[in-house]
């Protein structure tokens, strides 16, 4: 929390605040985004390595990005939903080549969605380059695809169809990678993005999941999503108990996706991760049942759910103040909110991360990072915390400025670094 | 004393730290302060145990894997049944001399596939629990010792696994010289040791004292001894700062790692490819740590796991899926080295929902035999380190 900030939200009220907090279309945001680091434009050349350099630095501008919009944009609720709906739709910047498509998942996946329905979240997430390249999905094909496909190649001599030129494997080894079901992508999206790990479906459902997946991939030439009917596995697929018929496309995996966003485990799975993340790493029965029951009442309007949340007594209780031990990543933002400091350049901070053990977009499992305290506590990771908290109010932190007549330097480290300033 | 006894004594003090192997001298020297030691490390992601200990004798194998199999001349032999994978010939030396156990077709009870129920079964070793608290290793600290001492379990990781997670005092740190405080160091002790919230000061307690401890006892930068040398890598360093901490004497029982990136859903690779290079990383560490710990590996105990094994056959881009039993490796001075387990065949009939590698050998019976028979925990105590688990047929690992 920023100096002033108790009292900006006291001058309006709390309520009409959260209310803009859940609309932030509303909130003029213009000053936190000229503060916004610029991407570079691709390179012309074709050369792999160059390419390669890019995608990194893309990524480590993404990580500026995301750390400068935290500490300083004036929707805050957004960002935190960001962070939290990036982290459930995880994909790694370390594997392949899904660093490439990152900029724009953020952008064009997890923000604009974060308020929106569910199921929108959801179609937008399996059909986003970084997702369908992360958990393989852009290879999974009918088993029976590759004879037609080499049918369809007769035909078109010299086209490649329904594959992506895979620039991080040698052509040879393209050549005689056969082409088939692939479970990745079906079974994270039922454990993970929407059921939960107990809702209740079976092996056959992850198998029928992927085969209503097959064709879901990576046009070469757009970098986008695009349905290959070619790899499609045409025959018919139970889904949790829903029959899917045969001779479908693209309207396999759709209907897979409004199966899936409908179930009352999944209301119930992201209701308590909300809440989790939200109230309290054990969040009250009662309020996610609330927030679940939003949630179907309202087809999956991620605002409302949010409200219920945020309105309720339980999330404005005593009880339940600091019950969270702050994420590496909160922890940072919150110390440079604090300090008041102004930062030009967020690479310093993105180091921190990885010295916590939080790393923008480097977490390798598709679980993401754990939002608990149990998983965060550790005396290595608070000597950490005490030791940026020294370096943060020093003055020797790259692109940090801290205001004119701060505080005694070792009394705000003290207070960066205390026990009291681990939980929110 | 007479000129003649002073010789003596003197020859004698030559013979017993001059002329012999030096670890003598220095076992005598360290005789009270050395402990029995653990090192556990997790393959998180799931590795591929079929493509790392080969069953190059199974037809099935290579009928069910034809662009990924390993084949038979280039598997390292080890019973002619099983051979490593190629990448693996750092540990080769350790099989030979009997310092090598494997336990095949070894996993859990639960048929989970998911990555993360499945790790936190295997951590909190109570597998389809999911309210267990703590970890393995970190009640095995609780029951083998009252000993408050944070150095006696210590993961070199970024935040804590679970399977040192617990009341029992634990470190999880990136590395020795990273961990200090710099700056106001007491006034943020003063801080820690008062703060209303137990979790955080007990942390901030243990950091405190472990700091002190580690000042005193591994001061200088570390340099593992000529000839051993750790891959250039977060894992590398991990494991050299294990043996740092072994040898340092600071009271180190229980260490962790981990190196993930197993979960080859796409162009696993073959005898080259993903998995070899992992393989290669994994197995270059491995070796470098046993180097380094030397003599101390007849009190050691090297343990690697991965939370399930991937499916007998290949999907449909030159990957596995997620499966079911996996191998395990055992590593010390003082086992019976071999393949241990039963070995279910990987026929039709006899794989696990008739995909996976069956499990012949649940992983609690490995971890428990090591905690009994190496870490010496009485065999009445096992039940509150492995609550619910009743004890197999004992895989002989450990000898004596």
């Amino acid at each position: 929390m920023r100096q002033g900030d108790v009292e900006r939200v006291g001058a309006i009220g709390l309520n009409p605040w959260i209310d803009q907090q859940l609309h932030p279309s509303r909130i003029d945001d213009r000053a936190a985004e000229a503060m916004l680091p610029q991407f570079d434009a691709p390179p012309d050349s074709a050369d792999q390595k160059e390419l390669r350099r890019f995608a990194r630095q893309q990524v480590e501008t993404l990580a500026e990005e995301r750390l400068l919009r935290a500490m300083y944009s004036e929707r805050q609720l957004q960002e935190v939903l960001v962070d939290f709906w990036f982290n459930h739709f995880n994909v790694y910047a370390g594997k392949g080549r899904t660093a490439e498509f990152l900029p724009e998942y953020e952008r064009d996946v997890i923000r604009p969605h974060v308020f929106d329905r569910f199921r929108d979240l959801l179609e937008a997430d399996a059909k986003s380059p970084a997702m369908l390249f992360y958990l393989d999905n852009w290879l999974s094909a009918d088993p029976n695809a590759t004879q037609r496909i080499a049918d369809i190649q007769q035909v078109r001599r010299g086209r490649r169809v329904g594959r992506f030129p895979a620039r991080q494997q040698p052509p040879q080894q393209q050549k005689k990678q056969p082409r088939g079901l692939n479970e990745n992508y079906g079974r994270e999206l039922l454990e993970l993005h929407t059921l939960g790990v107990d809702g209740g479906y079976t092996q056959q459902d992850v198998i029928n999941v992927a085969r209503a997946f097959t064709g879901w991939t990576i046009d070469p030439r757009t970098r986008t999503f695009r349905f290959a009917p070619a790899l499609h596995d045409t025959g018919e697929k139970i889904v949790l108990g829903h029959k899917i018929k045969s001779g479908g496309g693209i309207e396999d995996g759709e209907r897979v996706l409004d199966i899936v966003a409908s179930r009352p485990e999944t209301a119930h799975h992201i209701a308590f991760q909300l809440a989790q993340r939200l109230v309290a790493d054990e969040p009250p029965p009662a309020l996610v049942g609330r927030a679940a029951k939003r949630f179907l009442e309202t087809k999956g309007d991620l605002r409302e759910v949010v409200k219920t949340i945020v309105t309720s007594p339980e999330f404005l209780s005593p009880g339940v103040r600091d019950a969270k031990f702050k994420t590496p990543f909160e922890y940072v933002v919150s110390a440079v909110r604090t300090t008041g400091a102004s930062v030009s350049e967020g690479r310093a901070f993105v180091q921190t991360l990885q010295q916590l053990g939080e790393p923008l977009y480097m977490c390798q499992p598709p679980t993401g990072y754990h939002q608990t305290a149990d998983a965060w506590v550790s005396a290595g990771g608070l000597v950490t915390r005490m030791n940026f908290a020294t370096r943060l109010v020093s003055g020797n932190m790259p692109g940090v400025t801290l205001p004119a007549n701060p505080p005694p330097a070792q009394e705000l480290a003290l207070r960066i670094g205390s026990p009291e300033f681990q939980r929110h | 004393m007479n000129r003649r006894v002073f010789l003596k004594s003197g020859a004698m003090a030559m013979l017993s730290l001059g002329f012999a192997p030096s670890f003598i001298g220095r076992a005598a020297a360290a005789v009270s302060a050395r402990r029995k030691l653990l090192i556990a490390i997790f393959q998180r992601g799931a590795v591929d145990g079929l493509n790392m200990i080969v069953p190059y004798g199974e037809a099935d194998y290579y009928r069910l894997r034809p662009t990924i199999a390993i084949p038979r001349a280039s598997t390292i032999d080890l019973d002619g049944f099983f051979g490593l994978h190629p990448s693996m010939a750092p540990l080769k030396p350790l099989w030979d001399n009997h310092s090598l156990a494997i336990v095949h077709a070894c996993g859990s009870p639960d048929n989970t596939r998911s990555h993360f129920d499945a790790q936190d079964y295997m951590e909190s070793a109570t597998p389809g629990v999911k309210a267990t608290r703590d970890g393995w290793l970190n009640r095995y600290l609780q029951v083998s010792s009252e000993e408050h001492n944070p150095l006696r379990g210590v993961a070199l990781a970024r935040t804590m696994p679970r399977s040192l997670e617990g009341p029992a005092p634990a470190l999880a740190i990136g590395s020795v010289d990273e961990f200090g405080v710099r700056g106001a160091a007491s006034a943020f002790e003063d801080r820690y040791e008062h703060a209303s919230d137990p979790t955080l000061s007990a942390a901030g307690n243990d950091a405190f004292a472990a700091m002190r401890t580690l000042r005193q006892a591994a001061s200088m930068p570390y340099r593992p001894p000529p000839g051993v040398e750790y891959p250039n890598t977060a894992f590398g360093k991990a494991l050299a700062e294990i043996a740092r901490l072994a040898k340092a004497d600071v009271g180190l029982e229980v260490a962790f790692t981990e190196l993930g990136n197993w979960d080859h859903h796409v162009n696993e690779g073959s005898v080259t490819g993903q998995i070899a290079t992992r393989l290669d990383e994994f197995s270059r560490g491995l070796a470098a740590l046993a180097a380094d710990l030397g003599d101390r590996m007849a009190d050691t105990v090297i343990v690697t796991m991965s939370e399930f094994g991937r499916a007998v056959a290949e999907n449909g881009n030159g990957g596995t899926d997620h499966g079911h039993g996996n191998a395990m490796m055992v590593i010390g001075g003082n086992l019976r080295g071999g393949v241990h387990g039963r070995w279910p065949g990987l026929s039709d009939a006899h794989r696990f929902e008739g995909r996976d590698v069956a499990v012949t050998t649940d992983f609690r019976d490995v971890f428990s035999e090591i905690v009994a028979a190496h870490m010496g925990v009485a065999r009445d105590s096992l039940s509150r380190i492995f609550p619910g688990h009743h004890p197999g047929a004992r895989p002989d690992i450990i000898s004596g």
